[in-house]
């Protein structure tokens, strides 16, 4: 488990940063390193330099925007989940990061690495989309807002190119709806074998908003809109919900591996989209 | 003036929660693993390692590696001489077993994907991993024998050489033997006049996980070539070191230092052991070699893997009448050093705690291109236990009354003790009848089963199943003359010394060889008790061949039940030795000497001397009577006359979640009779890890596989090893019929939760979701196996779910690729 020989620049500054990357053909971002460096380790990869932007402060804030909140690309889960405001207002992606592995990983992995790291069973990105969230990306022609829906491109893939850095994630206020996350694991400790965030706006006891997020469902984080469309009018009983949660899978191109069938992933996806759109207009 | 005055004389050490002595050094890694050992001028070593499972080995290039910064030498199995030796298979289950060699490396062939096929020795251990990814090997795959029920019938050959895959057929026979009578009579006659439960269970491949990787350093630079290795076996290690290298075993030192678990992972010799000394002989300098994770779950021998045809035959009323047990054994690619043995140690279990008139046992191990397997915890009786526990819960159903009544039915009764089996034991103690009572108590039995009827009558989405295992073993490896008739090649007896300083303190030497069992409080509290002296004032010794010379280390539950036995021993000829000197001193008559509580007095009167007085005055030796050796130290070796058989009952209940196919324990109780408890924190522990050791066959862990033949589950990733968080606090207690068999009265405890826990599991799962027509589940119970099982009605749930899981780092393969990591040089 030791990495291949690599360069390494600690910036100080985002155009530090992002001047690094530019001369090189073979530079990787590290952020918290929860996910590189066992790659590193692996040695799947085996990248000429390394830059860390861990010493960036600015990249670290977590700000109240009005009517968004905005997180640095460097801040670490425990301080997203430490936030009052994030915890207010982005109820689904507060309960989601709370499940992200362990509390040492919580410590060091940041949200920005984990959504550039783009793995479709990583427990932000569904909730991030599902919540509508624009990335804004640094590069050395200045910066670019991309919405999440555009972001995700592929696995490992995302809108962020070779010399470019996430900076920010900026995601829209969702006070008054409720939230929950489910998580579907065999031990705790690992990823999840499909996740289902989900927020709802419910008035008297009717749903009429919904936001449906699909974890571990096909090559990105996905966002089951049929669901979300269907449920909008119904009422928040497991009967009111069951016709438009059987609709979450509907696009969605899951893995077949040693936890189960795409088939299984497909049925179980509808579960937990109930379970989850249910606790959350419960609470 | 005296050492008692230190201890009060009515606390008595054994029996006492002691906190371990050794936990300090040992959680916080402040000590000596295998890894941490630095010694002047070390080299470190990196393995080329096989992606493929079976493939000739056409050409070598090592000219790229040896041309690499630091590289002092890099070698081939072409280059290995004879006397890098082999590896050895202790115990050839038949006369007629075929057995492949077993080079450390080989020259021409590699028969599993993780073989080491070349060695890059260099001055950092980051240099050598660079170099070795520089070794170009060119193969020519050949077909892979993967299967196991297919290797059996020689379709494709894992060794072409051999003819055969098939390497040794054991066979037991209750009629033969003359221990009880046809099992083919009580078949016939079930299947016309009564009750034939005929069932195929699979027990998977698993990997032992121990938490400190393989680590081996070799030092030929002394006088004695010294290696220190991550083993449970320094003796054992030693001797075929000697036998097979060509280095005589006075030449040979082998310390077994701080050792992270083994689970009988590391009951082994290993090629990566003997690559190690026979590279520090070439290159006249210490060499270190420690493997990665993935080495470790790829090359480090996996255990369990078996299918088991299996026939029970019982009367109309549900009294047993017969047992027929044919397995099929995975060796793997090799025989390893008990691999052949590991099921036959359960062939005298199958019968459990059951009063079968008639027992038939065959087990055919066979040859595959996949990784070597032998003992992992418990080797061969959780197999056993498994498959019996599971077909008394069948015959239950079939019978119509509650699993408990079919056991009580057929079980020995505690004054039936000592009892002989049909499979030829002599169980001397026990009281089931206890045990099950005291279970179902703490339990809540009844309580449970009408919660269980409640969700059934409503169709709960969440239904409640109730799992039994009432089990017994055998263990404390062995009376050697049983070991004899069963043609293993080594005793079964174990060697202590007691050193009686002369400041009163006390040095044990025990061949008993820990990896995180405790030994050195338990062993404490024993002779702390039996001389006398503080439990502070012990030490104990063991793991390095220069302290310990004699010894067969620490496996099969054997170290407190064999080595705690010696240990009393050689600590009662302390007391002998110190009589006539203690009477010397005193005036007295040696025939009026008696000893207790650290003190040696004249019977009938108030003088008397401490033992550590009497040690001060051996060591001194200026009066000693005539003829008297001038030291109090003592040796015993001990060899049981019998095995020991901790049983217990074990019930427990589990919510499975009919939407997801998920298991999730409500509750879990046992009730273990271990004998006579020396430590019972260190029996609790041991309970724990073994219940959780046991519940990870039944839900999580399988090593799997892919049709190259390439381990998927190569990383933490996908070898689902629980932790904390995937359970629930076990009720734990116990009843007590002390074994017959030694001095202490104990029994072994290092393998009972495992052994135990497995068909517990397993019976509740089943149990949940017999309702939907499921009469069972293939293990790891995962929830798509459940959920298809509830769902297609069909019983074996098992479904061809051979990917690994998505590549959460690699971004060179995508969802429909697996995630390959063996390629290259490994990892």
């Amino acid at each position: 488990m030791i990495p291949a020989k690599f360069d390494y620049l600690a910036a100080t500054s985002v155009e530090e940063a992002l001047s690094a990357l530019s001369q090189s053909d073979d530079a990787k971002v590290i952020a918290g390193g929860q996910s590189l460096l066992p790659v590193l380790r692996m040695r799947l990869n085996a990248p000429d330099l390394l830059v860390d932007i861990g010493g960036i402060d600015t990249l670290k804030e977590i700000r109240d925007d009005g009517d968004s909140i905005v997180i640095g690309a460097m801040a670490p889960y425990y301080e997203i989940l430490a936030n009052d405001a994030v915890k207010n207002s982005l109820g689904l992606l507060h309960k989601a990061i709370s499940e992200v592995a362990d509390p040492q990983i919580r410590h060091r992995g940041t949200l920005g690495g984990a959504l550039v790291h783009a793995d479709p069973a990583g427990d932000c990105g569904a909730p991030v989309l599902a919540l509508d969230g624009e990335l804004v990306i640094a590069g050395q022609g200045g910066e670019r807002t991309v919405a999440a829906v555009d972001f995700f491109e592929d696995l490992f893939t995302t809108a962020v190119g070779e010399d470019e850095l996430l900076t920010h994630i900026r995601i829209p206020k969702y006070d008054g709806w409720g939230s929950n996350y489910q998580k579907f694991v065999r031990v705790a400790h690992q990823w999840p074998i499909v996740a289902v965030g989900a927020a709802v706006k419910t008035d008297g006891g009717t749903i009429s908003e919904a936001r449906i997020g699909l974890v571990n469902m096909g090559s990105t984080a996905l966002r089951a809109r049929a669901t979300e469309q269907a449920l909008v009018g119904r009422e928040a009983t497991v009967d009111g919900v069951r016709e438009a949660c059987d609709l979450a899978a509907e696009g969605a191109n899951p893995p077949s591996d040693l936890n189960g069938d795409a088939d299984y992933r497909r049925h179980l996806a509808t579960v937990l989209t109930r379970r989850a759109v249910l606790a959350a207009a419960g609470g | 003036m005296t050492a008692t005055q230190d201890a009060p004389a009515s606390v008595t050490e054994i029996g006492r929660d002691r906190r371990r002595k050794e936990d300090q050094r040992l959680i916080t890694g402040r000590t000596r693993w295998t890894d941490n050992i630095q010694l002047p001028g070390m080299l470190h070593m990196a393995m080329v390692r096989s992606p493929f499972a079976h493939a000739k080995i056409t050409a070598i290039d090592t000219s790229a590696a040896k041309a690499a910064t630091n590289v002092v030498a890099v070698y081939t199995g072409k280059d290995l001489d004879e006397s890098a030796g082999v590896l050895i298979n202790a115990w050839a289950i038949t006369t007629d077993q075929v057995a492949p060699d077993h080079p450390p490396i080989p020259a021409d062939r590699v028969s599993f994907a993780g073989e080491i096929v070349a060695v890059v020795v260099a001055r950092t251990p980051a240099e050598a991993r660079d170099a070795a990814e520089l070794v170009d090997v060119d193969y020519e795959e050949l077909p892979a024998a993967l299967d196991l029920k297919e290797a059996a019938e020689d379709k494709v050959l894992a060794h072409p050489d051999l003819g055969t895959n098939k390497s040794a057929l054991w066979v037991f026979d209750s009629g033969e033997a003359g221990t009880g009578g046809n099992v083919e009579d009580a078949i016939s006659k079930a299947r016309t006049d009564g009750i034939l439960i005929e069932r195929e269970y699979r027990q998977q491949r698993l990997i032992p996980a121990f938490m400190e990787p393989r680590s081996v350093v070799v030092d030929p630079t002394g006088e004695q070539l010294t290696m220190w290795s991550a083993t449970q076996i320094p003796h054992i290690l030693r001797f075929a070191l000697a036998a097979t290298t060509g280095v005589p075993e006075s030449k040979i030192r082998v310390i077994a230092p701080d050792v992270g678990g083994g689970f009988g992972g590391k009951l082994q010799v290993t090629p990566e052991e003997w690559t190690a000394w026979w590279v520090a002989r070439q290159v006249h300098k210490p060499v270190k070699y420690t493997e990665t994770r993935s080495e470790s779950l790829m090359a480090a021998h996996h255990g369990r893997d078996q299918w088991q045809k299996l026939t029970l035959a019982a009367e109309k009323d549900g009294s047993v009448t017969g047992l027929k047990v044919e397995l099929l054994a995975d060796l793997g690619s090799h025989v390893a050093i008990v691999g052949g043995g590991v099921p036959v140690l359960g062939a005298f279990m199958f019968n459990s705690i059951y009063k079968f008139p008639a027992y038939h046992f065959a087990c055919q191990t066979v040859l595959t291109n996949k990784t070597w397997t032998d003992a992992y915890r418990g080797a061969g009786r959780p197999e056993a236990t498994y498959a019996i526990e599971r077909l008394m819960d069948e015959l239950a159903v079939e019978l119509g009354v509650d699993p408990l009544e079919v056991r009580e039915k057929n079980w020995i009764k505690h004054e039936e003790f000592p009892f002989t089996t049909v499979a030829g034991l002599e169980y001397d103690s026990g009281n089931y009848e206890e045990a099950t009572a005291k279970a179902k108590a703490n339990f809540g039995y009844d309580e449970l089963r009408a919660e269980q009827k409640r969700r059934r009558d409503e169709n709960d989405p969440v239904q409640l199943g109730i799992g039994v295992s009432t089990f017994t073993e055998m263990c404390g490896l062995a009376p050697s003359r049983v070991l004899g008739q069963l043609n293993y090649g080594a005793g079964g007896w174990e060697h202590a010394s007691v050193r009686m300083l002369p400041t009163g303190t006390v040095e044990v030497v025990t061949g008993a060889s820990a990896h995180g069992q405790g030994h050195e409080t338990a062993f404490s509290q024993i002779v702390a008790d039996r001389l006398g002296v503080r439990f502070e004032d012990v030490e104990i010794l063991h793991g390095d061949t220069q302290v310990s010379h004699k010894g067969l280390d620490t496996y099969g539950s054997r170290s407190l039940v064999v080595g705690g036995e010696a240990l009393v021993k050689a600590a009662d000829k302390v007391i002998e030795k110190a009589k006539p000197i203690a009477a010397h001193m005193l005036e007295a008559n040696v025939d009026d000497i008696e000893f207790k509580e650290g003190r040696l007095g004249v019977r009938g009167t108030d003088q008397g001397v401490a033992l550590a007085e009497v040690a001060m005055a051996a060591f001194a030796a200026h009066d000693l009577p005539d003829g008297v050796e001038p030291t109090l130290d003592s040796d015993a070796t001990y060899d049981p006359v019998n095995f020991n058989f901790p049983h217990g009952t074990h019930l427990c209940a589990v919510e499975v979640d009919t939407e997801t196919g998920q298991v999730k324990m409500r509750k879990y109780t046992c009730v273990d009779d271990i004998g006579n408890v020396i430590n019972p924190l260190i029996v609790a522990g041991q309970v724990h890890g073994g219940l959780m050791q046991g519940i990870a066959q039944a839900l999580f862990e399988e090593a799997v596989h892919d049709e190259s033949g390439t381990l998927v589950s190569a990383s933490f990733v996908d070898y689902l090893v629980p932790t904390a968080a995937d359970t629930i606090s076990f009720d734990v207690d116990h009843n007590t019929t002390p074994s017959l068999t030694n001095t202490l009265g104990t029994k072994g405890v290092g393998e009972a939760g495992t052994i135990a826990s497995t068909p517990a599991v397993v019976n509740a799962v089943v149990d949940a979701v017999r309702a939907f027509g499921v009469s069972d589940i293939q293990m790891p119970c995962t929830p798509e196996r459940v959920w298809r099982a509830i769902h297609a009605g069909d019983a074996g749930g098992a479904d061809p779910t051979t990917g690994g899981a998505a590549p959460h780092f690699d971004e060179s393969t995508g969802h429909e690729g697996q995630t390959d990591r063996t390629d290259g040089a490994g990892q």
